[in-house]
C-alpha cells in the first residue's frame, strides 16, 4: 500500500459512506458538548422526534458562561444561568458517558477535561460545537469544530458529512530557545502562513521541536490550528502520548490498554507519505511572540515593532493593518516593549493547563504585579488543574504576586461571563483570538505565552521573558 | 430548510478581510437558546454606537452612521460582498443565523473559513467563492451604482450582473442538491442507517476501547 499521512489513516478508518462528489459520512467516536452551541441541537432533535444515536459518545461540561469567582452565589446572570440549566436538563434527559456540571470538581474547559480524563484517545474522531476542538488533534485524533446543525446531526446519526481535507505538514526542526514555548511556535506558524493559510487543510505538526513538546504544549499548538484556518491540527502518537494517557480515568485498562497502545503507535505519517503542502520552520529562529493587531496573523517578536501599514503592498492588507492599529490605539513603529497593559489574562483552552501555570508562576515567583496593571486573572482550565496547581503551591505564588486565582472556565478568552475588558483597556492574554471586542466591547487583546503574560504583569508592559531571568 | 430559488437581490459590500464570527455576532447574544432573532444584532459592535445586550429592543439604539449596512441605499440587502477569509474564528452557527435572519441569502467572497462555509449551507445561506479580480469589479460596480442588484441562479451556477454578464461559480453537487431541494441533512444521512450500524459494529469489535 502507498505510504499514508496520519490524516489519511484517520480519514479512511472512519468513512461509512461516500457520495460521488467525495462528500463522505464520517463516523464520530467522541462528541464533546457544552452549553452554548448545544441547546438548539437538543431542541431540534426533540422536535423531530429523534433519539441520540450513541449516548456513550457524549462528554459534556458547562464552561463558557460559568463565573470564575463567588461560586457560592451560583450564576447570577439569568441568561447565562438559563443556558447552563438547559444543558443540565438536556444531559439529564438524554444521558452521557460523563458530565461535569458547574461546580463539579472535574468541571472545566471542554478541551482541557477531555484529554485529562482520558475521554480523548488517539485514533478517534472528536467533534464539538467549538472551533478549538482542533486541540484534541495533539493526540492524533481527527478533531474539529462543528456548527450547531452538525451537533444535532452527530447526536442523531453518530456521523458527520465531510469532504476530505488537503494535507499540510508544518515541520519545526531544531531546539526551541530558552523562554520560547509552544504558544510562540504556533503564533510564529500563523504569522508565516496567515489566518487563512490552513483553510481547506488538516495541518500535521511534526519535526523534532514538536516531538520535544509535552502533551500540554502539543495541545496549545493544535488548539490554534484553527487560527491558521485549519479545522484540524494533528501530532503523531509517540511515547509522550502513551505516557500521558496511561491511568487516565477513561483510558482503557489491562489487556485492552495493550491492544489500544499497539494500535495507537501506528498513528503517524508513513515514511515517504505525500503532503499537499510542506512548511518548514527552524525552531532556533523563533523568539517570544506578541500580536499587535486584531487578527492572530498580525504578530511579531517581543523585540520587534508595530509595523507601518504604509509598508504593506496589498491594499486590503494595508487597510486591514490601518484599521487594526486604530482599533488597538497603536502608532506605527512603536517598540513592542513600550506597550503598557491594563490587564493580564492567563487561561483559556490554549494555555490553562498545569504546564502553562507552572511557566507563568516561574516568572511571577518573587515578583509583584506592576502598580499600573489593574488586574491579573489566572484561570485554571479545570478543577483538576486547579487542584494540581494548589498542590504545587502555584496559587500562593500568584496570590503573593498580586494576581487573582480563580475557579475554572473559559472566562476572559471570550468574556461570556463577568470577566471582561472595559472599552479601550489593553490586555496581555494567553488566549487564542485578538479579534475586535473578543474580550469585551472595545477591549484590546495582545496574544502571548503564559510566561510572557506573567512578564507583562510584573513589568506593566510587554517584556522579553528571556531577559527576566 | 426552505428550498433555495433563483432571485434578484440588492447588494451590500463589506470591504474588509478576515471578518470573524465574533464581529458577525458578538458573544453576549450566544446566550440565547433559540435559533432565531439574531438579525437585529448582526455586526452589533460595528452597527451601533452603544454596547448591545441580549433581549434588548434595538429599534432606538444609536446607530453608527459610518457602518455600511446603516446607509439608506443598502436597506433590504440580500447579497453581501466580502473579502478573504470571511467567517473566520469561532464555529458559532449564530453567525449564519444572524445573516439569514437579517435577510441575507448569498455571501460572495474570494475565500471563506471552513466552518462558517459549512454552517451556511445548513441554513439556506449560499456562500459563493469568486476570483478576487472578479469581485473587485462587483465591489466597484456596487460602489458606483445605487440600488445595485445581482441575480443568483443556483441551478445554473451563475451570478448575473446588471450589465448582463453572467459569472459562473462552483458549488459541490451534493450541497447544491440539498440547497435546491431544501433537504434536511439528518433525514438524508439516516437513509444510510444500516451502513452506520454495520460500521459501528465492526469498529466495536476491532477497537473495543473506543466503546467503553
Amino acid at each position: 500500500m502507498a505510504p499514508q499521512t496520519l490524516y489519511e489513516k484517520l480519514w479512511s478508518s472512519h468513512v461509512v459512506h461516500q457520495e460521488a462528489d467525495g462528500t463522505a459520512l464520517i463516523y464520530i467516536d467522541r462528541h464533546l458538548v457544552h452549553e452554548v452551541t448545544s441547546p438548539q441541537a437538543f431542541e431540534g432533535l426533540k422536535l423531530a422526534g429523534r433519539k441520540p444515536w450513541r449516548i456513550s459518545s457524549i462528554v459534556a461540561t458547562a464552561d463558557h458562561n460559568t463565573p470564575t469567582d463567588h461560586w457560592d452565589e451560583g450564576i447570577t446572570d439569568p441568561v447565562s444561568r438559563q443556558q447552563v440549566e438547559t444543558l443540565d436538563a438536556n444531559i439529564r434527559e438524554v444521558g452521557s458517558l460523563a458530565y461535569f456540571p458547574f461546580k463539579n470538581e472535574r468541571q472545566g474547559i471542554i478541551h482541557v477535561i477531555g484529554p485529562e480524563n482520558g475521554t480523548t484517545l488517539p485514533g478517534m474522531t472528536v467533534v464539538c460545537g467549538d472551533s478549538h476542538t482542533s486541540t484534541h488533534g495533539a493526540f492524533a485524533c481527527l478533531a474539529h469544530g462543528i456548527g450547531t446543525s452538525e451537533v444535532e446531526h452527530v447526536l442523531a446519526t453518530q456521523c458527520l458529512l465531510q469532504k476530505k481535507s488537503k494535507t499540510m505538514l508544518v515541520k519545526v526542526e531544531g531546539q526551541l530557545g530558552r523562554g520560547v514555548t509552544a504558544k510562540d511556535v504556533v503564533l510564529a506558524v500563523i504569522g508565516r502562513i496567515g489566518t487563512a493559510g490552513g483553510t481547506g487543510y488538516a495541518i500535521e505538526f511534526g519535526g523534532s521541536a514538536i516531538r520535544s513538546l509535552s502533551m500540554e504544549g502539543r495541545m496549545t499548538v493544535c488548539n490554534m490550528a484553527i487560527e491558521a484556518g485549519a479545522r484540524a491540527g494533528l501530532v503523531a502518537v509517540d511515547e509522550t502520548t502513551i505516557a500521558y494517557l496511561r491511568d487516565k480515568p477513561f483510558a482503557p485498562k489491562g489487556e485492552l490498554w495493550d491492544k489500544a497502545a499497539a494500535y495507537w503507535r501506528t498513528l503517524k505519517s508513513d515514511e515517504g507519505a505525500q503532503f499537499d503542502k510542506i512548511v518548514e520552520i527552524d525552531a532556533a529562529t523563533i523568539a517570544p511572540q506578541v500580536t499587535w493587531g486584531t487578527s492572530p496573523e498580525m504578530v511579531t517578536t517581543v523585540d520587534g515593532r508595530v509595523p507601518d501599514p504604509a509598508q504593506f503592498a496589498d491594499p486590503v492588507k494595508r487597510e486591514g493593518a490601518e484599521r487594526a492599529l486604530k482599533y488597538m490605539g497603536l502608532a506605527p513603529n512603536t517598540a513592542i516593549t513600550e506597550i503598557a497593559v491594563d490587564q493580564v489574562f492567563i487561561g483559556s483552552c490554549t494555555n490553562s493547563r498545569i504546564e502553562d501555570l507552572r511557566e507563568a508562576a516561574a516568572v511571577a515567583k518573587g515578583r509583584r504585579k506592576a502598580a499600573s496593571v489593574k488586574r491579573v486573572l489566572v484561570v485554571p482550565g479545570s478543577g483538576l488543574v486547579k487542584h494540581q496547581a494548589e498542590a504545587e503551591g502555584l496559587d500562593k505564588v500568584f496570590l503573593e504576586a498580586g494576581f487573582e486565582w480563580r475557579e475554572p472556565g473559559c472566562s476572559m478568552c471570550l468574556a461570556m461571563n463577568a470577566d471582561r475588558l472595559e472599552p479601550g483597556e489593553r490586555c496581555a492574554s494567553t488566549s487564542n483570538r485578538n479579534f475586535e471586542g473578543r474580550q469585551g466591547a472595545g477591549g484590546r487583546t495582545h496574544l502571548v505565552s503564559p510566561a510572557m503574560a506573567a512578564a507583562a504583569a510584573v513589568t506593566g508592559h510587554f517584556a522579553d521573558v528571556r531577559e527576566l531571568a | 430548510m426552505k428550498p433555495f430559488q433563483t432571485f434578484d437581490g440588492l447588494v451590500a459590500p463589506i470591504d474588509r478581510a478576515n471578518v470573524d464570527t465574533d464581529a458577525i455576532i458578538p458573544k453576549q447574544f450566544l446566550k440565547s437558546i433559540k435559533r432565531s432573532g439574531f438579525g437585529p444584532n448582526l455586526f452589533d459592535e460595528w452597527r451601533y454606537l452603544d454596547v448591545g445586550q441580549p433581549g434588548q429592543d434595538c429599534t432606538n439604539r444609536p446607530k453608527n452612521p459610518d457602518f455600511v449596512l446603516n446607509q439608506p441605499r443598502y436597506q433590504g440587502a440580500q447579497i453581501l460582498l466580502a473579502r478573504d477569509n470571511f467567517g473566520c474564528g469561532s464555529s458559532r452557527e449564530h453567525a449564519p443565523w444572524a445573516l439569514e435572519d437579517y435577510g441575507f441569502r448569498v455571501i460572495i467572497a474570494p475565500s471563506f473559513a471552513d466552518i462558517f462555509f459549512n454552517n451556511s449551507f445548513k441554513n439556506g445561506l449560499l456562500p459563493i467563492k469568486l476570483d478576487a479580480a472578479e469581485l473587485d469589479v462587483l465591489f466597484a460596480q456596487c460602489e458606483a451604482t445605487e440600488g445595485y442588484r445581482l441575480k443568483v441562479d443556483l441551478a445554473a451556477q451563475t451570478i448575473t450582473r446588471p450589465d448582463g454578464k453572467a459569472i459562473p461559480f462552483d458549488v459541490d453537487p451534493f450541497r447544491k442538491e440539498c440547497l435546491l431541494n431544501g433537504w434536511d441533512d439528518i433525514g438524508l444521512t439516516l437513509r444510510h442507517d444500516d451502513e452506520i450500524r454495520a460500521f459501528e459494529a465492526k469498529r466495536r469489535t476491532e477497537h473495543p476501547y473506543y466503546f467503553a
